[in-house]
C-alpha cells in the first residue's frame, strides 16, 4: 500500500536536486573565505610576534611593528561607535515607535537606505568639508571617527529598526492598555527584547569601520607618525591605511609584512565582534519569548 | 423549570449607579464603519455581556473605552462615552483612565517578563518600588486569579512558559494589579481549556462584588452563565440590550437576537 508512484519519485528526485544545488551554493560561499583566511595565515603568521604588535615601525616601515596603527584603528572604531550607536539607536526608536506613518517618514526611511549606498569616498569628502574644515576639528581622530560614524549610521538605524519591529505589537498594546506611556513601553518591554538585533547592527558596523580606508585618508589618518596620538584632536595611523601603504607605497617591503598587517586587521575585527557576539548570545539566552 | 441557583444570581443591577454611559457611539476605521449608534448604560457591579458574531464591532467597542484610538490614526470615535460620569474624550490624563480599566485579550499576552514581573508591571509603572509592597500585590492578584498555588514556586520563570490557561489567568492577575474599577474581557476563553474557563468564570463571579465587568464573548452560553445583562451586536449595530435571561426566554425586540442565541446563525 505504500508503493512509490511516479509522482513520488519525481518529488523525491527534485528534492535531492535542490538540496544539492543549495548546498553547493553554500560551499561556493565558504570557499573564498577559507582561501582568504588560509593565505593570510600561511603568509602572514610568520611575521606576527610580540614586537610586530607592540613596537613602532622602523626603517621606513619595512621593519619594526605596527603598534601605532593597531592602537589608531581601535581608537577610531571606539570613537565612531560612541557617536553612531546612540544617534542611530535614538533615530531608529523615533522612526519605529513614534513617527506617524506618512510620506515624510517614508521619505526619511528611503533616504537612510540610500545613505548606505553612498560610496565611501563621497563620505570622505563630506567629512573633509564638514568636520575637518567647517567644524575646525582639523585632520584628527575625531574628524575621522565622525566621518566613519556618518558612513555606518544607516547600518545601525536599519538593524535597530528591524529588531524593534520584530517585537510583537501585542506586547506594546498590552502595555499601553495598562496605562503605560510610549516611553515606558519602549524602556521596559520593547528595547530589552530588541537588544540582540541592535548588537548585530553594531557588529556589522565594527567590521566596516575598522576596514574602511577612504573615509579616514583625508580626515585623520596618516601614513606615518613618530608618536602615539595623545587625544582625539591628534592625527593617527590606522591599520587599513597602513596596509594600503605597505602594499603599494614602500619599495623593498618584505613580502610577508602586508599579509601580517592584514591578518592583524582581520583578527582585531573578529576579536571586537566576538565580544558583541558573546554579549548577544548571553542576552539571547535570556530572551523572553 | 427555573434553576434555583440561577434564580439566586439574578439581581437587578440597573439600580446601581452607572459606571459606563454609552450614548450614540459610532466607530469608524477610515471610511469603514465598525460600530454605529450604540447607546446603553453599564452599571456598577454588574457583569455586562456583549455577544455577537465576528465583525460585529465588539472589540472596537472595548478599544474605544480604553482610548486606543490614540494609537491608530485610522480609528475615529464619535458619540459619548462616560466613565463614572466623566466624558472620556475630554480626559486629559488618558494614562490615568487606562489604569482604572483592566483588559484581558483573546489570546493571552504573557509579556516577555517573569511571572512576578508581569504582575508587578502595573504598580511599577506608577512608581511603586517597595519590594515588600510589590510582593503583597503580586500574591494577592495571583490568588484572586486562581493561579497562585500553581506558580508560587516559580515566580521567576518566564510568563510565556506557562500553559495557555495559566497564561490567561496571569493576564487576569496582571489586569487586577492595576486595581481596576472596570475589567474588560475580550473572548478570554478562546484559547483556554474548559476546566480553566470554568475556574476563570468562578473568579469573575467573585470579582463582581468589587468591580464592573464587561464580558465580550463568542459563547452565548457563557454570557448566559455569567452576565447580568447582555447586549447583542450584529454588523456594527446593537440590536438588543437587556437582562440576559430575557434574551433567551423573554421578549426580545429583534428576532435576529433570538435566532442568534438559539444558534440559527453565527
Amino acid at each position: 500500500m505504500f508503493e512509490a508512484t511516479r509522482i513520488n519519485h519525481k518529488n523525491l528526485s527534485r528534492q535531492n536536486m535542490f538540496r544539492l544545488l543549495l548546498g553547493g551554493m553554500t560551499a561556493l560561499l565558504i570557499l573564498p573565505v577559507i582561501l582568504v583566511l588560509g593565505t593570510l595565515i600561511y603568509k602572514g603568521a610568520p611575521v606576527i610576534s610580540f614586537e610586530f604588535l607592540f613596537a613602532n615601525p622602523t626603517n621606513g616601515m619595512t621593519a619594526g611593528g605596527i603598534f601605532p596603527a593597531l592602537l589608531g584603528t581601535i581608537l577610531l572604531v571606539i570613537v565612531a561607535l560612541l557617536a553612531s550607536v546612540p544617534l542611530g539607536v535614538a533615530a531608529a526608536i523615533y522612526l519605529s515607535e513614534y513617527a506617524p506613518d506618512n510620506w515624510f517618514t517614508r521619505a526619511i526611511n528611503i533616504a537612510i537606505i540610500n545613505l548606505a549606498g553612498v560610496p565611501s569616498i563621497v563620505h570622505a569628502l563630506f567629512g573633509l568639508g564638514a568636520f575637518v574644515i567647517f567644524f575646525r576639528f582639523g585632520t584628527s581622530i575625531l574628524a575621522a571617527s565622525l566621518t566613519l560614524a556618518i558612513m555606518t549610521l544607516p547600518v545601525v538605524i536599519v538593524a535597530t529598526r528591524e529588531s524593534l519591529q520584530a517585537v510583537p505589537m501585542a506586547f506594546r498594546e498590552a502595555c499601553w492598555n495598562m496605562g503605560a506611556t510610549r516611553w515606558q513601553t519602549i524602556r521596559r518591554i520593547v528595547l530589552p527584547n530588541a537588544v540582540t538585533g541592535i548588537l548585530t547592527g553594531v557588529i556589522l558596523e565594527v567590521s566596516r569601520t575598522a576596514g574602511e580606508t577612504a573615509p579616514i585618508m583625508f580626515t585623520g589618518a596618516v601614513f606615518f607618525l613618530p608618536f602615539l596620538p595623545q587625544g582625539v584632536f591628534d592625527q593617527t595611523m590606522a591599520l587599513s591605511l597602513h596596509l594600503f601603504v605597505v602594499s603599494t607605497q614602500v619599495p623593498e617591503m618584505p613580502e610577508a609584512v602586508p599579509y601580517g598587517v592584514a591578518l592583524v586587521l582581520i583578527a582585531l575585527v573578529l576579536l571586537m565582534n566576538s565580544v558583541s557576539i558573546a554579549l548577544r548570545m548571553y542576552l539571547r539566552g535570556k530572551k523572553k519569548w | 423549570m427555573v434553576n434555583p441557583e440561577m434564580q439566586f444570581e439574578v439581581q437587578d443591577t440597573t439600580q446601581n449607579p452607572v459606571k459606563l454611559g454609552v450614548e450614540n457611539l459610532s466607530i469608524k476605521y477610515g471610511s469603514e464603519t465598525a460600530l454605529e449608534g450604540v447607546s446603553f448604560n453599564i452599571h456598577e457591579h454588574e457583569i455586562f455581556g456583549i455577544i455577537g458574531p465576528a465583525n460585529a464591532g465588539k472589540t472596537s467597542f472595548l478599544k474605544a473605552i480604553n482610548r486606543m484610538d490614540m494609537f491608530n490614526p485610522e480609528m475615529q470615535v464619535n458619540g459619548k462615552l462616560e466613565f463614572s460620569g466623566h466624558d472620556i474624550s475630554k480626559v486629559r490624563n488618558v494614562y490615568g483612565l487606562r489604569r482604572r480599566i483592566g483588559v484581558v485579550f483573546p489570546l493571552p499576552v504573557g509579556l516577555p517578563l517573569s511571572v512576578y514581573d508581569n504582575v508587578a508591571l502595573a504598580p511599577r509603572l506608577v512608581g511603586e518600588k517597595d519590594k515588600a509592597e510589590l510582593n503583597v500585590i503580586v500574591e494577592r492578584c495571583l490568588r484572586r486569579a486562581a493561579l497562585w498555588d500553581e506558580v508560587k514556586d516559580r515566580l521567576d520563570s518566564l510568563g510565556s512558559m506557562l500553559s495557555g490557561g495559566q497564561q490567561q489567568r496571569l493576564t487576569i492577575a496582571r489586569a487586577l494589579s492595576q486595581d481596576p474599577e472596570l475589567l474588560m474581557l475580550d473572548e478570554f476563553s478562546i484559547a483556554v481549556d474548559p476546566v480553566t474557563t470554568m475556574r476563570i468564570e468562578d473568579v469573575l463571579k467573585e470579582l463582581k462584588s468589587e468591580m464592573t465587568i464587561i464580558l465580550v464573548t463568542n459563547l452565548v452560553q457563557q454570557a448566559r452563565r455569567l452576565a447580568d445583562r447582555t447586549a447583542f451586536f450584529l454588523d456594527g449595530k446593537c440590536l438588543d440590550v437587556g437582562i440576559t435571561e430575557d434574551l433567551f426566554t423573554g421578549d426580545v425586540s429583534n428576532q435576529r437576537t433570538r435566532d442568534y442565541v438559539e444558534g440559527r446563525f453565527g
